[in-house]
């Protein structure tokens, strides 16, 4: 279809390196011995698990219940027995731990039963959580839920939905492979889609370099009668990131800084979400598989339909690496990392894994200094100055990043690419923006603790008061009693007297005496009570778990204690009681 | 290991873009030497020479690599243009101060590479014509042919220095002859004179300077500079030079004699659009290159000095970073809020 496409500008072209792996059609990846499902799949809560070792699951089993609205459940790619829930490196760059369930597959792959939703019969919220049980997030990177965009922003027409299947990353073809074989799945998807957000047109653009999916998908939308335009768009990295798409096709910049494209009244999805959410809304499926490249340095590029959980090692020895092959890249060259290790496992938004090697990814040359050639300010997508941003951040002088925008940078990484000096720029970007968020934690900490120590302080100075108050009260009462018992003890005594006068005198006096005593008395008691429950506390504080351990623990204990001491990593111990008597109630 | 995204990276380098700067300035260097005198090359030898020790000193005495900097090719563009810029037959010494200077003093002692606010050639120019006006304002006169070892022998210093053997380049000439006319010769009259003037810009230099365009195109076409600095220096030489001209040819030459002129050519693609002096942003380049342009003309025409780009240059050089601030450009998605 003929239509008016708009231009970003900047902008890279590195080789595609694609024609690798697209030329042969998707294979299923053997089971695998073990499948390690990490619980955090998505952007959002962590799903919670619902399973525990020893249980005996089957495929699409939820194992792990949605946290919250954006979140999404986490379903068992096969049927077998859960092993452990417990802590494995998650692929993520920073290689940190996260609570995984491992399944030990029993080779039946029995499925649970599946109970699709009539979309068009269905509420709206009905299918949103449909969509959130089966686990349906963004595969085209991020990992949003999908129900979570599916809702319409308040007063802000949804002019277009838009498809994505640009897949602009170098090596990657997973999206190439789905729109060429499965386009008749991923149109029925885009329609559930578009019946939820009721756009006014469906826009699908895909890089003019995958001639096959555009006619595959064109053939798809003509067969269902569709009104959808699928729009070849010109192969430009990063035509791909959901905003650089927004504008091509409608001419519409999103800021980067604006989270949610539908305030601009309007949403993308991938293709792979599309048909995810067609397995789960017309079959019942949970997202529990995925298509994925393999490719790089091996014999045998191809994409594989994998299940969530493969260990990334056991996959790259299908596509049968070079052996001098020595990392695994999850995701593209530009925006991709290196997993820590191979045992790491492919999640949802796992679209590629590239075999590393030198030859393909030659080491990077020394940095030089920027010489402000500018290059990297004409390549940036959102129209950055990123030479700028560098020597702002190199010197963390991270209140001028925010100035130059840092927040607008979508680490695209193609002022990296182009970059003589070869300065890794957007490492520095990651590092002012982590560093950036880190001062905000603090500040937000610090001023929560000083509102809590001045709320402390007012509440301290009010029951002082009240205290004395209380107090005043309590003895003038007594003085009171007191004078009053002794005034009829006198009244009684000297019931004779001539005149009230001469009699009440001392009487008064007297019992004025005596109450200077029970007022000591009063105060003494509440010292001593207060002194009780400050003790008390004390105790209550102790750390819990020093208690009832057994005798090796203890010894255990005691060592570590000593090298700490020894290390000059705490002081000896009258510092421990020190801060428990500070502890506010 | 480590290694961040992107993985895959341009076939680029600073010493490649240094050497495709080199490569530019051929075509006016080949119809310097073949028009005006083959000492140019001898010239650029001494420049290149000293401008790579005076590096490498430096290099060592703040610890940093040699391999990676004396071998990224900016010491050598900054030594081609200051042979460029100084004239042909000056003694070597001069050209060697003025490379040394440049090295050391606007590159070295501001931070290195990328970190100086001037650009060094321009600095080794103006730090000599103001320490040595009468050298600096002697180029070989016009029909003066003399062979490569003549030449050199004036350049070492082995041969005297004969007044005769120096005069003027076109531009001084003329304005020294407008001024002693005193409004009794006029511009055409003095254009007349090809033995001096050439076709329309100075006999020789107009195709030194034609040289320094193509060049400059090239530069252009292999996206090493943007059209900003040049098509904006041009033009503002071009609308003031061309607005007297109009007013009164007879006082004032015209814009092509002025673009073709001293410094013009090289001043517009290969001085102002240094990046690292120059101005980044798109609206920058474009207000940096007009002010280069019109400074130019200006000191030139009614300063005191030959040429006026190196002036020019160094002035707008110094409004550089203000120019920046004030021209960003608005980022994607916030145009209308800009």
């Amino acid at each position: 279809m003929l239509m008016n496409l708009f231009k970003f500008k900047g902008g890279v072209k590195p080789p595609s390196n694609k024609l690798q792996s697209n030329h042969l059609p998707i294979a299923q990846a053997p089971m695998p011995s073990r499948l390690v499902v990490p619980l955090h799949q998505s952007i959002g809560g962590t799903p919670q698990p619902i399973v525990a070792a020893g249980d005996h699951v089957l495929k699409g089993q939820k194992i792990g219940e949605a946290d919250g609205w954006i979140s999404a459940a986490v379903h068992a790619p096969t049927s077998g027995t859960v092993l452990e829930v417990a802590m494995h490196v998650r692929p993520h760059p920073s290689g940190l731990d996260s609570l995984c369930v491992v399944i030990e597959p029993d080779g039946k792959d029995e499925w649970i039963t599946r109970t699709p939703i009539d979309h068009k019969a269905a509420a709206p919220a009905d299918v949103f959580h449909h969509l959130q049980q089966c686990g349906i997030v963004g595969l085209g990177g991020a990992g949003f839920p999908a129900h979570g965009k599916l809702t319409p922003s308040k007063g802000v027409a949804m002019d277009e939905l838009i498809i994505n299947g640009a897949e602009c990353e170098p090596f990657i073809t997973c999206d190439d492979l789905l729109m060429r074989e499965r386009a008749d799945e991923v149109v029925r998807g885009i329609a559930v889609f578009r019946d939820l957000l009721q756009p006014k047109r469906v826009l699908i653009g895909i890089e003019d370099n995958k001639p096959e999916a555009i006619a595959a998908m064109q053939a798809a939308v003509d067969a269902q009668n569709e009104p959808f335009s699928v729009v070849a768009v010109p192969t430009l990295y990063p035509a791909g990131g959901a905003k650089q798409l927004i504008r091509v096709l409608t001419g519409k910049e999103v800021p980067g800084s604006m989270r949610s494209t539908a305030d601009m009244g309007v949403q993308v999805f991938n293709v792979g979400t599309a048909y995810s959410a067609w397995r789960a809304v017309a079959h019942g499926e949970p997202l529990i598989s995925r298509i994925l490249t393999i490719t790089g340095n091996v014999h045998a590029p191809r994409n594989y339909e994998v299940l969530i959980g493969t260990p990334m090692g056991e996959l790259l020895a299908l596509a049968q690496p070079h052996p001098d092959t020595d990392g695994i890249l999850m995701g593209g060259p530009m925006m991709g990392f290196l997993v820590p290790n191979p045992q790491v496992p492919v999640v949802k938004t796992t679209n590629c894994l590239i075999a590393h090697d030198d030859r393909l990814f030659p080491p990077k040359a020394p940095e030089m200094p920027c010489i402000r050639c500018g290059s990297c300010a004409q390549v940036c997508p959102h129209e950055l100055q990123p030479f700028e941003m560098y020597w702002f951040s190199r010197a963390k002088n991270f209140g001028k990043t925010q100035e130059y925008n840092i927040f607008d940078c979508i680490e695209c990484g193609c002022c990296s690419y182009v970059c003589p000096s070869r300065i890794p720029l957007v490492q520095y970007f990651r590092f002012a923006k982590s560093e950036i968020w880190a001062r905000e934690r603090e500040k937000n900490a610090a001023d929560a603790a000083k509102s809590r120590f001045e709320f402390k302080q007012v509440r301290e100075e009010r029951e002082k008061a009240e205290k004395a108050e209380k107090l005043a009260k309590a003895a003038a009462a007594q003085a009171a009693k007191k004078a009053a018992e002794a005034a009829a003890a006198a009244n009684t005594e000297n019931a004779t007297a001539p005149t009230a006068e001469t009699v009440t005198t001392p009487a008064v006096a007297d019992p004025a005496a005596a109450a200077v005593n029970p007022e000591k008395e009063a105060k003494r008691a509440t010292i001593e009570a207060a002194m009780a429950r400050a003790k008390a506390q004390r105790e209550a504080v102790q750390p819990k778990n020093t208690e009832s351990l057994t005798p090796e623990q203890q010894k255990a204990a005691a060592e570590i204690e000593a090298r700490r001491v020894a290390a000059h990593l705490i002081e000896p111990e009258p510092v421990a009681s020190a801060p428990a008597s500070e502890k506010p109630e | 290991m480590f290694a961040p995204a992107p993985f895959l990276l341009k076939d680029v380098s600073v010493s490649q873009v240094m050497i495709q700067v080199c490569v530019a300035l051929i075509p006016g260097i080949a119809a310097y030497a073949s028009l005006v005198g083959p000492a140019i090359l001898v010239q650029i030898v001494v420049a290149t020479l000293s401008a790579l020790l005076a590096e490498a000193a430096m290099l060592k005495l703040r610890g940093k690599s040699m391999a990676m900097f004396l071998t990224d090719g900016s010491a050598i563009v900054t030594a081609w243009l200051i042979a460029l810029t100084f004239p042909p037959l000056a003694p070597w010494w001069l050209v060697a101060t003025g490379t040394v200077f440049a090295i050391i003093v606007a590159k070295h002692l501001y931070g290195g590479l990328g970190q100086n606010p001037f650009n060094p050639a321009m600095v080794a120019f103006a730090v000599c014509i103001v320490a040595f006006p009468a050298l600096m304002s002697q180029w070989p006169s016009v029909g003066l042919q003399l062979g490569l070892i003549e030449q050199m022998n004036i350049i070492l210093g082995w041969a005297p220095r004969v007044d005769a053997l120096s005069g003027a380049t076109p531009l001084d000439a003329m304005k020294t002859a407008l001024k002693l006319g005193e409004g009794g010769f006029d511009v055409t009259a003095l254009l007349a004179n090809q033995d001096i003037y050439g076709n329309f810009a100075g006999r020789g230099w107009e195709w030194v300077a034609s040289g320094y365009l193509l060049g400059g195109l090239w530069l252009w076409q292999r996206k090493l500079i943007t059209w900003h600095v040049p098509v904006s220096f041009i033009a503002s030489m071009s609308v003031l030079s061309g607005a007297l001209w109009l007013y009164s040819p007879s006082q004032f030459a015209s814009p092509l004699f002025h673009l073709l002129s001293g410094g013009a050519m090289l001043g517009a693609f290969f001085i102002a659009t240094d990046p690292v002096s120059g101005c980044t942003t798109p609206r920058g380049k474009l207000i940096f290159g007009a002010g280069a342009g019109l400074l130019a003309y200006i000191i030139r025409v009614f300063g005191g000095y030959p040429d006026g780009v190196a002036f020019a240059v160094l002035l707008m050089n110094l409004s550089a970073p203000l120019i920046d601030l004030l021209t960003q450009p608005p980022v994607f998605g916030m145009k209308d809020k800009a």
